[in-house]
């Protein structure tokens, strides 16, 4: 990202210390993930030490300090997902996207991650394809719902040329 | 100044002070590891457990960010502590079977092979050389990184810490050993943290004894000291 767009996201938090979760979320909501320049850049412009920035990006599971796709897939593996058959739906996942847990597809479209519990128990097995919600998953489900997503970025790409 | 009782006797402490501090002062023996008299107390290691009454109320706590308390009394060694701190030397001797430090303690009070499945790191989570290095010399160039079972101590991005000095305050005080420093009449450096510098030679008698990079740190953060004081060795100023 540039600098200009960081020092907005900055200035929106008066450049406070005891924002820097807020900042970081933002700076994370438009890359996706939180690039080491730009981490540079944040800790030169708060004159905050890089040593507390990194503290906090590695203990919160959702910040990433490595590249993610443009859509991320986040498994539910909580109980209840769990005894619905999450870890099928997963396997199923890997298979199709050829990735495992933590990685992101070559074409940078997907990154894969799982989650403890999403609060949405009654919907599992669930999974969460960037910010859209899909319940009672299934291992034969998971072609269709990926390919939808491959469908609109595609389109997306075209009406950009 | 404050009155408390340790074991049953009585000490005076200034206010402000912690109870392992006194206690420690006053000759107690209260194992500690991650406790050092010149960083602010933190807590991590729980061994410095005690009990202490306060009023109506005892209960188990560490005793090193404790604030010492008019009449309050603290038991170092009940049968209570004791069992505390053997669980305790249990789970750091699973963690880190190899360090001396806690074999020693183990011996001390009688703690046989864990019950847990045996882990060969070699570092405590003590936090003393992250907070050395922020609390003491300045470059606050480690820190924790991560949470739970796979937390550790390390640099951003777990090598080469750019702020890093090389000074080896976290060698010097790491209670496990774990951080090795080397160094020739080139280069000294930090192992754990993937750290090199180039040492600079005394303009007067031409022995290497410090990183340049550690030298203009000092030059930077002090004042009212001649310009070349930092270009000689500690023998030559």
């Amino acid at each position: 990202m540039d600098s200009q767009a960081i020092d907005q996201i900055l200035q929106k938090y008066d450049y406070g210390h005891s924002s820097i979760i807020a900042i970081l979320q933002d700076l994370q909501e438009k890359e996706n993930y939180l690039p080491e320049k730009d981490l540079d850049y944040v800790s030169e412009r708060l004159s905050m030490p890089l040593t507390r920035i990194y503290r906090i990006a590695t203990f919160y599971n959702a910040f990433s300090l490595t590249p993610r796709g443009k859509y991320l897939v986040n498994v539910c593996l909580g109980t209840a997902c769990h005894v619905r058959g999450a870890a099928r739906v997963l396997d199923r996942i890997k298979m199709y996207l050829g990735i495992d847990v933590g990685e992101m597809t070559k074409d940078k479209l997907f990154s894969l991650e799982t989650v403890n519990c999403l609060g949405s128990c009654a919907l599992g097995p669930i999974v969460v394809i960037g910010n859209e919600y899909h319940g009672q998953m299934t291992p034969a489900k998971v072609e269709s719902t990926i390919k939808k997503y491959r469908k609109r970025s595609s389109r997306k790409k075209d009406e950009k040329d | 100044m404050i009155t408390f009782t340790i074991d049953g006797y009585e000490v005076q402490a200034e206010a402000g002070q912690n109870v392992l501090e006194v206690a420690l002062d006053k000759g107690f023996d209260i194992p500690h590891l991650c406790y050092h008299e010149a960083l602010k107390p933190y807590g991590a290691c729980r061994l410095c457990v005690a009990e202490v009454t306060s009023g109506k109320r005892t209960r188990l706590t560490t005793s090193c960010n404790y604030p010492v308390i008019e009449g309050i009394s603290v038991q170092t060694s009940t049968e209570k502590v004791i069992r505390a701190r053997k669980m305790v030397i249990e789970l750091l001797l699973a963690r880190c079977p190899d360090a001396p430090i806690v074999k020693d303690l183990a011996r001390e009070y009688s703690v046989g092979r864990p019950r847990f499945t045996a882990d060969n790191d070699d570092c405590i989570l003590c936090g003393l050389c992250e907070r050395v290095c922020r609390e003491v010399v300045g470059p606050d160039a480690i820190t924790f990184l991560g949470r739970g079972s796979s937390r550790k101590v390390g640099p951003p991005l777990e090598i080469n810490p750019k702020t890093c000095i090389a000074c080896g305050a976290c060698v010097y005080i790491c209670p496990t050993d774990c951080i090795k420093l080397k160094e020739n009449e080139k280069e000294r450096t930090i192992v754990r943290w993937g750290r090199t510098l180039p040492m600079k030679t005394c303009v007067v008698c031409g022995r290497s004894f410090a990183p340049w990079f550690q030298l203009e740190y000092f030059r930077k953060i002090t004042e009212g000291i001649p310009k070349d004081f930092w270009d000689k060795c500690l023998d030559c100023r």
